[in-house]
């Protein structure tokens, strides 16, 4: 694929004429759905019959009491340190022996306060703050995990918000202060506005740059690469297994 | 001379020449009154020896002393986590490799320990793949603390110690090419187990690596540490402590050196690191020296599990039995590099059609990992490095992100240097290990 020069630039600077993936909700290339066929592409080629075959989202459900292992401990520790924990947290997941608690994202900062400081709980270190979009699962695609560890206990567990695209969640700067330039990746990467931070711009792009690269409707982008005479083309727009 | 938003250009013979000069630079440096003011504002950086790499450090000073640091990173984006996806679980290992160039075998380690508990294997890895593991971090722990030595002693003005510590290195790179047929970016590690065994002569090697190297250390280490200009410039500089490194996320031999023996080989142990006897070093000075020390007494005890590893390996399977995870374990080094054995390729070309169709399937489709979620940490040369991968049920990631401690890390510049001097800048920064390519992946 070559940039044409925007006629509006003249310092010869290839500028794109239309932003690919930027912020608002429909993209400029949409690729190939990865849940439907089984080779990445669509329309004419594929003749195998496999074109038709459609992959459902796996519906994440919550799990039945008792979780096990020290899960129980901390889910009632909050419980009990925290009145509303009732409307707060959406379902608690215990999967792969990891417990994820699903909060409501205008209450993330509370819990997250909570499980700082409640004397049962004591997960001092924010480890992880990053993204995950759920693109086709529901109108709250963006999630956004937070992955605590308590250094007293030796436990981890991970908390979970999802937004829709162009949602916001509070910050948790004020709490973790690790989470500063964490969020500001969260937020280059994914979109996602976390109200209440103190400097929210792009950390690993370009700060002119337009649209979030980690969305799924964002193209890996690429060249065709010549190889023996052949062409390949770029990654996402190889035939492959999905 | 024509100017644009982005680049003045101009005709020479050779053709136009653009001048890309640094976005909102002139409005940061014009904003300050020269005569009112004695603040001087500096750009140290993304091109500077002593940044590890392309990290940008805009520092306000007043005179000697730093008012104000912000690194600015990602310069070295490469769109890791972006590419992952679009490859197969496998080939992942390829990419993460590449994140942090000083210790890929933790990259590798991190995201196969991931997916292993993804697909639910993680009992299942053979005692042999565990401990060449467990021996080829050590290994590579050493070989980047090393190179923390040689980076830090350039910095500080102890060029020779930059000469030393690359060429120790350099014996760790060897022991790695003759096992994985490269120095460095390895893809060693895969979903399941090792790409291949050990050869004999690579344990030969490392035998003799554990002899060579204590003596080289002392000799540095006093070197170094009796030096009153090394004392100078790392005792009582940039201090951080417990409560600073907790709040900041601050992990590795920083949190260690600020007293605290936070080290997940002890304390949340994985790739069995509980049968290993070995000490969490600590310092309690919470300053450069006190990380110094800390690495040092990092290295001696790596050397110490290497040992107990090399005791410990016993003949055995690289891979889990599961031949649909398996791949590609049939791999040999090569005058040109690694590939499929021979043998495989015969196999497969000559006897077996099965195993040819089962080989297609695997290197084409590669294998499904149940859809979920984890999270996994390991102790990293610099601190705690988390793999987040999320599946869908496919044949590639659907998302992995990499918990990186060199990018949590450098959010403590500015608390260990603002107020302190320019020179303490370099010492403390340095003292963070920073590398760039772990940083922006």
């Amino acid at each position: 694929m070559t940039i044409e020069p925007n006629e509006t630039s003249t310092g010869g600077v290839p500028v794109s004429a239309d932003p690919v993936g930027a912020d608002f909700d429909a993209p400029a290339q949409v690729p190939s759905s990865p849940r439907k066929g089984m080779f990445g592409i669509t329309g004419t080629g594929d003749v195998s019959g496999f074109g038709g075959l459609v992959r459902r989202h796996a519906e994440v459900v919550g799990t039945p009491k008792p979780y096990g292992g020290y899960f129980d401990e901390v889910t009632d520790a909050l419980e009990e340190a925290y009145p509303g924990f009732a409307d707060a947290i959406e379902k608690v997941v215990v999967d792969r022996d990891e417990l994820t608690l699903h909060i409501k994202p205008e209450r993330i900062a509370e819990v997250a306060q909570i499980m700082r400081d409640d004397e049962s709980l004591r997960f001092e270190l924010c480890s992880s703050v990053s993204g995950v979009d759920y693109l086709n699962s529901d109108a709250r695609r963006l999630h956004v995990t937070y992955h605590l560890a308590s250094m007293t206990y030796r436990r981890r567990v991970r908390l979970e918000v999802a937004v829709p695209a162009g949602g916001s969640v509070p910050s948790v700067t004020s709490i973790y202060p690790t989470a500063d330039w964490q969020e500001r990746e969260t937020y280059d990467m994914f979109g996602v506005i976390f109200t209440g931070h103190p400097n929210l711009t792009r950390v690993l792009m370009p700060d002119d740059w337009e649209g979030h690269p980690q969305r799924k409707d964002y193209p890996l982008g690429g060249v065709p690469v010549e190889y023996k005479g052949a062409e390949i083309p770029p990654p996402d727009q190889r035939r492959v297994y999905q | 001379m024509t100017q644009s938003g982005y680049a003045s250009e101009r005709e020479t013979t050779e053709g136009r020449v653009f001048t890309v000069t640094g976005g909102d630079w002139d409005t940061v440096t014009g904003s300050v009154d020269p005569l009112s003011n004695e603040k001087i504002v500096v750009n140290m950086g993304p091109q500077h020896p002593s940044t590890h790499g392309v990290l940008r450090l805009v520092l306000e000073l007043e005179g000697e002393t730093v008012q104000e640091v912000r690194p600015v990173v990602g310069y070295l984006h490469t769109g890791i986590e972006k590419n992952l996806e679009y490859r197969n679980w496998t080939q992942g290992t390829t990419f993460v490799t590449r994140a942090d160039y000083l210790a890929p075998l933790f990259n590798e380690a991190g995201y196969c320990l991931a997916v292993e508990k993804l697909l639910g294997i993680t009992d299942q890895i053979t005692e042999r793949a565990n401990t060449i593991r467990v021996l080829f971090m050590e290994l590579n722990r050493i070989s980047s603390h090393l190179v923390w030595l040689a980076t830090t002693g350039m910095e500080l003005g102890a060029i020779s110690m930059m000469l030393y510590g690359f060429r120790e290195r350099e014996y760790i790179l060897d022991i790695f090419e003759e096992t994985t047929g490269l120095r460095m970016n390895h893809a060693y590690f895969r979903p399941g187990g090792v790409a291949q065994d050990i050869p004999d002569s690579a344990i030969k090697k490392i035998r003799d690596f554990l002899v060579y190297l204590p003596k080289k250390l002392k000799e540095y280490e006093d070197m170094l540490s009796g030096q009153v200009i090394w004392q100078q410039r790392t005792q009582g500089v940039a201090i951080l402590d417990v409560t600073g490194c907790i709040a900041l996320g601050v992990t590795g031999p920083v949190l260690r050196a600020s007293g605290l023996a936070w080290d997940q080989r002890k304390t949340m142990p994985y790739c069995g690191y509980e049968e290993y006897e070995f000490d969490v070093p600590t310092a309690t000075t919470a300053d450069v020296w006190g990380r110094y020390q800390v690495r040092l007494a990092e290295i001696r005890e790596s050397l110490k599990i290497v040992e107990q590893a090399l005791d410990k390996l016993r003949p055995g399977p690289i891979f889990v039995a599961d031949k649909k995870i398996a791949w590609p374990a049939q791999l040999a080094v090569g005058l040109d590099g690694m590939g499929n054995s021979l043998e495989h390729v015969a196999k497969i070309m000559g006897q077996s059609m099965e195993s040819l169709i089962h080989h297609f399937k695997l290197v084409t489709e590669g294998f499904r990992v149940p859809a979920g979620q984890v999270y996994v940490s390991i102790e990293h040369p610099r601190g705690e490095l988390g793999v987040h991968a999320v599946s869908d049920g496919g044949t590639h990631p659907y998302r992995v992100h990499m918990r990186d401690p060199s990018f949590v890390n450098l959010q403590a510049i500015p608390a260990m240097a603002e107020g302190a001097l320019l020179a303490d800048v370099i010492a403390g920064g340095a003292s963070l290990d920073p590398v760039m390519g772990g940083c922006d992946r």
